[in-house]
């Protein structure tokens, strides 16, 4: 099993912004096999590239490790093995003030927006933190920028001296982009960033997000679970299960010709927008036990649950190869 | 003829702001009958939320009031009942899964121990019981190795996890009715189909109603059998399902039918509605869409003679909140 292979190759050949070679995670838990603690991989041998203005849409399994890689790209979680770059510079190895300096060029958008918003803070204070920690502004200017952030974000400036608790669900979600989109970062991970939010303000932040991404190069990594904002918002996208990336390519040809049995479940499992129609859609159902990360199958993770499973599956973990059309996967149906 | 079994008639909450204290629901009635689905959608901040508190007696008590109305549960009124009371309700009549599960679930304790705690308080059963019973309900969510991972903290569980934790314990009683603010936002779509598969079953085997708030029109178009949208804290329309998306009769609903991005094909610029969500406290006069609405006259700024907008019922059981009802024929999705 080859470490670090990359996920397609980054546009008009432009160095990546950021790198991700041969990432693994790993937690300590409790309860293990007989009560004993035991270790999680939660990420195992992830590998990507994101070039400057690309979208790499991270996709999969509730629990496969998504917000995990993003964590640990920004050092929120410490990678247990592998290397993080970004423009270039290993980020791993930072300490200190390299690494704040680092952490101001990545951040990070919340699946859940309660943790980025501090609760006894008015909001400009919360959107205006991040400026005062690296630059210094005069008064006014901290409150033009502040008030520029919420418009940014299709907010009110009238809302800016109220507190988190007032705001729905979907206002502190703009609130959390409005405070990481402060600095100008180069790499933003958003982490199931719009899926609090009704269709139409979705939309207005994933335009915002392609609007920031042309004017600054922004790259993202954009984590969801719903397909169809990946479908629009990513150039490429990668598919997570049990930690590990299963497929990967370009957008259209994952979509229109899926090649791992689990990314076809997925895509066959997005509920149509439409009664009769899905009424009568076929879904693929994936029956069998859902694997524990803490205790992976041996051979290929998804072979507990996958409809084309094989004899060697159960013993042979497939290795990563070429997919037609385009990408990578993991499958042994791809290694005859 | 008996009532459905929970009613939600011409409730009015009032929060305490800066500015004094501000209407955020106004007037929102629907009704849910037993082993019946009925999807709350609408704009980010429109008060489903607040609506689903409000059922549960959840609203923060010093900086909210409900100021008109009456929600019923089995013909029971909820509004006003003492405290003590709700919580016998809560989680055996009548339970929730929240929208922000990190925030609803005790860090300190395993998740285990949290479902069984809400068995034990209404079941009355032995500790090793409601444990067993923990499991199994772990496990009909699709928790892997629940006898192992119900000994886990919340933190150790990835999103989705802890939102199968929250709805394991909504279901652990067998409640009358669910409130669903968002439960399968933070799921992948196969645990999601399993998930209303689950709740499907339930519906059949129990009757159990359930409310379901979404901003999935897919996840509406999949499980439930009316819906009711909502705008700036009111009902602007209510219908079967089948009739929200073959025509909906709210200009509110068609845009947010046509602005949803496609599965099969990337589309251009995502459509959006123009303007922003009115704050609480200062709402448009007359129809309060109507800086948004894309089909607005003149009459629609002035409202109804008392300056509002009433909502008007429909042939065919449906309800819409648009003067123009009558001639408007609004797209829908095909
Ligand atoms: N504790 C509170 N104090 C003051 N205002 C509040 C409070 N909670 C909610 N609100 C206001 O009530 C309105 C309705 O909020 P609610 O949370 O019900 O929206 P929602 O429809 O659930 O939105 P979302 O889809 O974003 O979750 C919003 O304008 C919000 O700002
Ligand atoms: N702090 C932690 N301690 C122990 N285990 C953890 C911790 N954080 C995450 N995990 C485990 O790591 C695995 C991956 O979790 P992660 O949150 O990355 O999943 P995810 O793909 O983001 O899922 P979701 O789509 O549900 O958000 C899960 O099995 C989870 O239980
Ligand atoms: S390797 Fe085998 S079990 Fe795994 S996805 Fe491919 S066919 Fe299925
Ligand atoms: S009343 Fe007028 S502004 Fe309001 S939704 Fe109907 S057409 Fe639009
Ligand atoms: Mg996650
Ligand atoms: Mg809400």
């Amino acid at each position: 099993m080859g470490t670090g292979e990359l996920v397609g190759s980054t546009p008009a050949g432009s160095a990546p912004v950021s790198e991700v070679v041969g990432l693994d995670v790993e937690f300590k838990i409790r309860g293990g096999l007989l009560g004993k603690g035991g270790t999680l991989r939660a990420v195992r041998d992830v590998g990507f590239e994101i070039g400057e203005r690309e979208t790499l849409g991270l996709v999969g399994e509730s629990g496969s490790g998504k917000s995990t890689t993003g964590r640990a790209m920004l050092r929120l979680v410490e990678p247990t093995r592998g290397i993080v770059r970004l423009d270039g510079e290993d980020v791993t190895a930072l300490k200190g003030q390299e690494l704040r300096a680092a952490r101001r060029r990545m951040q990070m958008v919340f699946q859940d927006p309660y943790s980025s918003l501090d609760p006894s803070m008015v909001i400009a204070e919360s959107i205006a933190e991040p400026l005062d920690t690296h630059d210094s502004l005069s008064r006014a200017e901290r409150q033009k920028r502040v008030e520029d952030l919420l418009d940014h974000v299709g907010l009110s400036k009238r809302y800016a001296q109220r507190y988190p608790y007032e705001f729905s669900g979907g206002q502190r979600q703009r609130l959390a982009i409005a405070r990481a989109i402060a600095l100008n970062p180069r790499l933003l991970v958003c982490d199931e960033a719009v899926s609090a939010l009704d269709v139409s303000t979705q939309n207005q932040i994933l335009n915002l997000l392609e609007d920031l991404q042309e004017e600054f190069g922004l790259s993202y990594l954009f984590i969801a679970h719903d397909l169809a904002v990946v479908r629009h918002i990513a150039h490429r996208v990668a598919v997570m299960y049990l930690g590990e990336i299963v497929e990967t390519g370009p957008t259209d040809r994952l979509f229109d010709k899926p090649a791992h049995p689990y990314t076809e479940a997925l895509l066959s499992a997005v509920p149509v927008p439409n009664p009769r129609r899905q009424r009568t859609r076929e879904r693929i159902i994936l029956s069998g036990e859902v694997p524990d990360a803490a205790n992976p199958p041996p051979g290929c993770a998804f072979h507990t649950r996958c409809p084309h499973v094989m004899e060697i599956c159960r013993s042979v973990a497939p290795p990563s190869v070429e997919a037609p059309g385009g990408g990578t996967v993991r499958c042994h149906l791809h290694t005859s | 003829m008996t009532e459905p079994l929970l009613v939600v008639d011409g409730l009015e909450v009032q929060f305490a702001t800066e500015d004094g204290w501000v209407t955020v629901l106004d007037k929102v009635s629907f009704s849910v009958e037993r082993g019946e689905t009925v999807g709350l959608v609408g704009e980010s901040g429109s008060g489903k939320t607040v609506t689903s508190l409000s059922i549960l007696g959840l609203l923060p008590r010093e900086s909210s009031r409900v100021t008109a109305g009456s929600i019923r549960l089995d013909g029971v009124e909820l509004v006003g009942m003492p405290k003590h009371k709700l919580e016998l309700l809560r989680g055996d009549e009548i339970s929730m899964i929240f929208q922000e599960p990190m925030t609803s679930l005790d860090p300190a304790f395993r998740v285990g121990d949290q479902i069984a705690e809400v068995v034990r308080r209404h079941r009355g059963c032995s500790r090793r019981q409601a444990w067993a019973r923990a499991v199994e309900v772990l496990t009909t969510v699709g928790i892997p190795h629940a006898e192992t991972r119900a000994r886990s903290y919340p933190h150790e569980f990835s999103g989705g996890m802890r939102q199968r934790v929250m709805i394991a314990m909504a279901l652990s009683c067998e409640p009358k009715v669910i409130i669903a603010d968002e439960p399968t936002t933070a799921l992948d779509v196969t645990i999601q189909a399993q998930v209303l598969d689950l709740l499907r079953a339930m519906r059949d085997e129990f009757g159990t109603a359930v409310v379901f708030v979404t901003h999935d029109l897919g996840v509406v178009a999949d499980i439930c059998d009316r819906a009711v949208v909502m705008y700036a804290g009111q009902v602007v329309e209510q219908a079967q399902i089948d009739d929200l998306y073959d025509r909906p009769r709210h200009p509110y609903t068609e845009a947010l039918l046509s602005a949803m991005p496609q599965l099969t094909a990337r589309s251009g610029r995502l459509a959006t509605i123009p303007g922003a969500t009115p704050p609480a406290g200062s709402m448009p006069t007359g129809c309060r869409f109507h800086p948004r609405c894309a089909h607005v006259v003149d009459e629609c700024r002035e409202g109804d003679r008392d300056g509002r907008v009433a909502a008007r019922t429909l042939d065919g059981g449906g309800l819409s909140r648009c003067l123009r009802v009558g001639d408007l024929v609004l797209k829908g999705s095909a």
